[in-house]
């Protein structure tokens, strides 16, 4: 092999090695891009992860939304976990506080979150939420039981179309993976 | 390493002696034949999978294994047909041909080449070693969906350290090829002068050096969710176990053309040598396996229809996936049209070549079907489904493969295989693989689910007759080992001439060597290039 | 003998294509009985003529080619190779079928998105290995899983023909029942691992997905029982979690959820009572046979290296605390039990475990005791802000 193809050869190799790792970078980008992704898009229902501001809204008051809210619990975790309301028939622009009711069900210390998923997924940009248990992993004293409010808002701007969303919350326990760590 | 000194002498000697010359060789040829003897291996230890698969399904009710190792071996069934076989075959038919098609003496980087195929031994032993594990082999499906792969016992990390090994064994494959086609090539071979199979398997080459590192991350970020507490995939953390789905099919899709691509190379040098006739559309047929691979980058949730999509992604990929048959229909078209008025004759590779395109079309017309969301509601994840890649996976690539095993052995060995034999093989493999798979297509749209082990009673009757397909097709295979190992051991008798078939010197480069192809070819690069399939300008 | 003459018959209709004749040969798509399967079934046959035809011309021309075209009829090789013209009408004329097909495509799709104005929503969970259906507007609330009778057929060697099984593998326990010609809102999502919920009479399935929520709606016109299948790997037993759905006329429907409400009474009832060792432990073989038996096997023994043994297992003699935790919180391959049997069901397996099996621990658990360690699952307010 003539050192001259070697140059080319190793050249090449060096192109294509930069391609591989770009790539593999690019699998772990995905993970971002498709949070971006799914905030344009609405895929999967994801709401906000911080408190939307509290804006003041035009409340229109011929139009009605229902809006429902579903409540789990992820597998067996020990939590009772209930919405204070099924469904409320709101106006788009006004505020609302719904409770929800949670309760550690152990003798132990608990920390828990809340995932909170809604569908129609377009929908979920329009749902503004300004406090929510959603926002940050809760902890539980034994046996505690928390009323959790949460203050939201339908944007006016929600396209005509929908008419009922669904709001719903599924808490995992986390307390194993908050102890290792 | 013997290979190092070899590296400035290996124009001098032939292959060492004994058996380290398989172990220590840098040569293409014997590369290229350790990988065509493995992966003929791993398609029998595929196979056998999936013969325990079809004869847990003969009949409804469990006879045989228990549901969880009945998933292991569908997970254990695609992992070693598609890592250990199909790819592999392909990659040891492009070690062969491609420095002899392109008028190289030997690959880019021979190094490398042998490193890369013993990690591919590696992977598949240690994918292998997981059935002895507690919890057993990997069951959640080849695709390794979370949350439910993260419940795989102890053999979790060995099968994604094994996915990595396999990916990088495939792309430092997929690396030197692309150096090889790039700086390797004669003088007068340009590209649009490179015969079909060399170019598919360089846009081949590129995918894999795409998806592969996508495919490792999407299995690291598996890992470190179980054992380092990310939360990639993990809804409890802010994950999203979709988000893997995504990434996986980012992969996976190319990854299936990756399986087909080289098999439209295939079947382009074959057909036209028994049609006597120059490959129709050579340059479309090139912008039609790019455009392939192109539009299998923006598809890939189409595997996906059902997750829960907006309606505008699902429309967008809907459109997107059904533009792919417009560039597979010219494949098809052009095939048809190099076989129209030629002077065909039906050697065993043409015979294989006309069922896949055939075929090939049949699994292509489901995958249009599948391609229309609102159909694909009711297809997805059911038998119909593993009646369409199974069509376009077995009575393509495989035969193809098959296919271009009979057309080159003569070149490989220097002697003819028996052409009743493998006719003998096409038309058993031909009957038998429809008896296979075709009823699976009426199953699936009956509402069979796939990846289960047992089922109703209204689904026995077309299953036993898949089993008994299948117990055709399994055993038919093994005339083909016989003979691979016949024409190694002096075939006929009768002596092959340099061109082997009827004109193919005109089509290609290979056949202007001697038969069998000496140790080492190409050493000073060719003058003239054969351009009766290719551009001629 | 039998199979020989299934096989013999199989083939002579396989050749003859009579295949639809008879429903163990079903050839083409269940068509369905709503609207939206309908319009799927009618587009699904669309798209298949359609790939017929091109078929016989593909097949048709190439087959011509391979009888006329051969060296052996003395035909000689023409030699073009390229033709712009033709190449660019097999470009075109596949991309204005393709467009007839999106076309009916996209409409259908917009059908299927059109959830909004549901008349009902039901929520659907996907548990390894059974469904749960939570009725969001009066509170009915319950576990579905494969019925006893499938259950013990398809265990190995069971020496039980399934053929005797009245819709085996597609039967389950209590089965969802809705109402017909009314719209209903499927909510889908799953406690576990991603499940995929179908009935292919309804004309979609949907996948379930921890910690996320999908929707998909029905309208069923016709009265009748409908069967499906998980179509998502899930597992083990993803096979074996079938999913029944009875359309029922509205005022049966009506007269059925009466009788939900009063059912669910008793079982309260029930978990609040005392109830003897005895009568426990013969509750308790029949909750083992149903959920523990195909992994831990019918005698207790296990499946060595891969199941645990129950016989004389130190766990089971050891302190009913520790027993009953992993029965409810579950470990590795071991599920979690904890909300998929009622209180009842799940003290009468865990005292039959201690007392059969060929243990004799002695003790038993009264229901209370497990209803006030079990999670209380989500109670629904039914009143809403009307």
């Amino acid at each position: 092999m003539s050192d001259d193809l070697g140059q080319k050869n190793a050249k090449l190799v060096r192109k294509l090695v930069f391609i591989v790792l770009g790539m593999f970078g690019f699998g772990y980008a995905l993970v971002p891009l498709y949070d971006v992704f799914c905030d344009i898009t609405g895929l999967n229902g994801k709401t906000a992860s911080e408190a939307a501001t509290d804006v003041k809204y035009e409340v229109d008051l011929n139009r009605k939304i229902t809006i429902e809210f579903v409540t789990s619990v992820n597998g067996v975790a020990p939590i009772e976990f209930r919405g204070e309301k099924n469904k409320l028939n709101i106006h788009p622009g006004q505020y609302y506080s719904v409770n929800f009711y949670a309760e550690n069900k152990t003798d132990k210390k608990m920390t828990a979150r809340a995932i909170p998923s809604v569908t129609p997924g377009l929908a979920a940009e329009y749902l503004k939420k300004t406090e929510c248990f959603c926002f940050s992993e809760q902890t539980f004293e034994p046996h505690e039981s928390k009323l959790m409010p949460v203050r939201f808002v339908i944007d006016p701007e929600l396209p005509a179309r929908y008419k009922t969303i669904t709001l719903a919350y599924t808490f995992f326990d986390n307390t194993e993976k908050s102890v290792k760590k | 390493m013997s290979a190092v000194t070899a590296e400035h002498d290996h124009h001098d000697h032939g292959p060492a002696k004994g058996l380290l010359r398989w172990v220590v060789t840098t040569n293409h040829k014997d590369i290229g034949t350790l990988y065509l003897v493995f992966s003929l291996a791993m398609f029998f230890v595929g196979g056998t999978m999936a013969l325990i698969i079809r004869s847990e399904l003969f009949e409804p009710g469990m006879q045989f294994v228990n549901p969880q190792f009945f998933n292991s071996m569908t997970t254990m069934h695609a992992l070693v047909m598609v890592f250990g076989a199909v790819m592999p075959a392909f990659v040891g038919l492009a070690n062969w041909m491609i420095p002899m098609m392109i008028g190289a003496p030997d690959m880019a980087l021979p190094r490398m080449n042998n490193m890369s195929f013993w990690m591919l031994v590696a992977g598949i032993l240690l994918l292998a070693s997981t059935f002895f594990m507690e919890g057993g082999a990997p069951a959640a499906g080849w695709t390794m969906y979370p949350p439910l792969v993260l419940q795989t016992g102890n053999a979790l990390p060995f099968a994604i350290f094994s996915v990595h090994l396999l990916g990088i064994s495939s792309i430092m494959g997929a690396i030197n090829i692309i150096a090889t086609i790039f700086n390797m090539r004669a003088p007068a071979m340009s590209l649009m002068k490179m015969p079909l199979f060399v170019w598919t398997w360089l846009i081949t080459a590129f995918l894999l050096v795409a998806i592969m590192p996508v495919f490792a991350g999407a299995v690291t970020m598996l890992l470190t969710d179980r054992f380092f507490d990310t939360s990639f995939f993990d809804a409890a953390g802010g994950g999203d176990p979709v988000l893997y789905q995504h990434i996986f099919w980012f992969f996976g899709h190319p990854e299936v053309y990756v399986m087909i691509l080289p098999t439209f190379g295939v079947a382009s040098q074959i057909i036209p040598v028994f049609a006597r006739k120059p490959l129709f559309g050579y340059s479309s047929m090139v912008f039609a396996t790019a455009a392939i691979a192109f539009l299998s980058f923006i598809v890939w949730a189409h595997h996906m229809f059902t997750v829960g999509m907006p309606m505008a992604g699902e429309l967008y990929f809907m459109y997107a996936t059904m533009l792919i048959a417009i560039p597979t229909g010219v494949k098809i078209f052009n095939w048809t049209a190099t076989m129209w008025k030629g002077a065909m004759t039906f050697e065993a590779p043409m015979l294989f070549s006309i069922a896949f395109v055939v075929l090939f079309t049949m699994g292509g017309f489901t995958g249009l079907m599948m391609a229309l969301a609102p159909l694909d509601f009711q297809y997805h994840d059911t038998y119909f489904i593993v009646a369409h890649f199974h069509y376009t996976l077995v009575p393509a690539s495989v035969f193809m493969i098959m296919a271009a095993g009979y057309f080159w052995l003569p070149k490989w060995t220097g002697n003819m295989y028996d052409e009743k034999l493998a006719k003998l093989h096409f038309w058993l493999s031909a009957i038998s693989v429809n008896i296979l798979f075709f009823p699976q297509h009426f199953l699936g749209l009956a509402g069979m689910p796939r990846r289960i082990p047992d089922y109703a009673v209204q689904f026995a009757d077309w299953n036993m007759i898949s089993s008994i397909g299948a117990f055709i097709y399994g055993p038919s295979q093994l005339i083909f080992v016989y003979i691979v190992y016949k024409t190694i051991k002096g075939g006929t008798g009768e002596k092959v001439t340099d061109e082997v078939w009827e004109g193919a010197k005109e089509h290609s480069l290979e056949w202007t060597l001697p038969s069998p192809a000496p140790y080492h070819t190409f050493s000073t690069p060719p003058k003239e290039v054969p351009t009766l399939s290719t551009s001629r300008s | 003998m039998k199979k020989t003459k299934q096989l013999f018959a199989a083939l002579t209709l396989m050749l003859s294509g009579l295949g639809s004749a008879h429903a163990d040969y079903a050839i083409s798509l269940v068509k369905g009985v709503t609207g939206l399967s309908n319009d799927i079934y009618d587009l699904h046959m669309w798209v298949f003529w359609i790939c017929v035809v091109i078929g016989i011309g593909v097949f048709g021309t190439m087959f011509y080619s391979i009888y006329y075209h051969r060296k052996s009829m003395g035909h000689e090789a023409e030699q073009f190779h390229e033709s712009t013209k033709v190449e660019i009408i097999w470009t075109i004329i596949p991309t204005l079928i393709l467009v007839a097909m999106a076309i009916p495509a996209t409409k259908l799709m917009l059908e299927v998105d059109d959830i909004q104005e549901s008349e009902m929503s039901i929520k659907v969970t996907g548990w390894q290995w059974k469904w749960e259906y939570e009725y969001l507007d009066n509170g009915i609330h319950f576990f579905s899983s494969l019925d006893e009778a499938s259950n013990r057929a398809r265990q190995i060697d069971s020496g039980i023909d399934p053929r005797s099984v009245p819709h085996y593998l597609l039967n389950v326990d209590k089965p969802l029942v809705i109402p017909v010609d009314t719209k209903i809102r499927f909510l889908f999502t799953a406690a576990d691992v991603i499940h995929s919920w179908w009935v292919p009479d309804l004309g979609w399935k949907k996948d379930t997905v921890p910690g996320f929520i999908n929707e998909a709606w029905t309208l069923v016109d016709k009265a009748g029982t409908y069967r499906g299948q998980c179509t998502e790997l899930c597992g083990k037993d993803h096979g074996f979690m079938p999913i029944v759905v009875i359309a029922m006329e509205k005022e049966d429907y009506a007269i059925w959820v009466q009788e939900q409400k009063t059912l669910a009474d008793a079982e309260k009832n029930a978990a609040d009572k005392e109830w003897t060792a005895e009568d426990l432990i013969a509750k308790g073989e029949t909750v083992y046979a149903n959920n523990c038996s195909s992994c831990h096997m019918a005698d207790g023994a296990g499946v060595p290296g891969t199941f645990p043994a129950i016989t004389e297992s130190p766990l089971v003699s050891g302190e009913m605390e520790a027993q009953v935790d992993l029965m409810m919180n579950g470990k590795g391959m071991m599920p979690a039990f904890g909300q998929m049997l009622s209180a009842v069901d799940f003290a009468a397996v865990s005292t039959f475990i201690r007392n059969g099996l060929g243990n004799e621990v002695g003790d038993s658990i009264q229901p209370s005791e497990i209803k006030s360690l079990q999670t209380a699952l989500p109670k629904k307010e039914s009143d809403d802000d009307e």
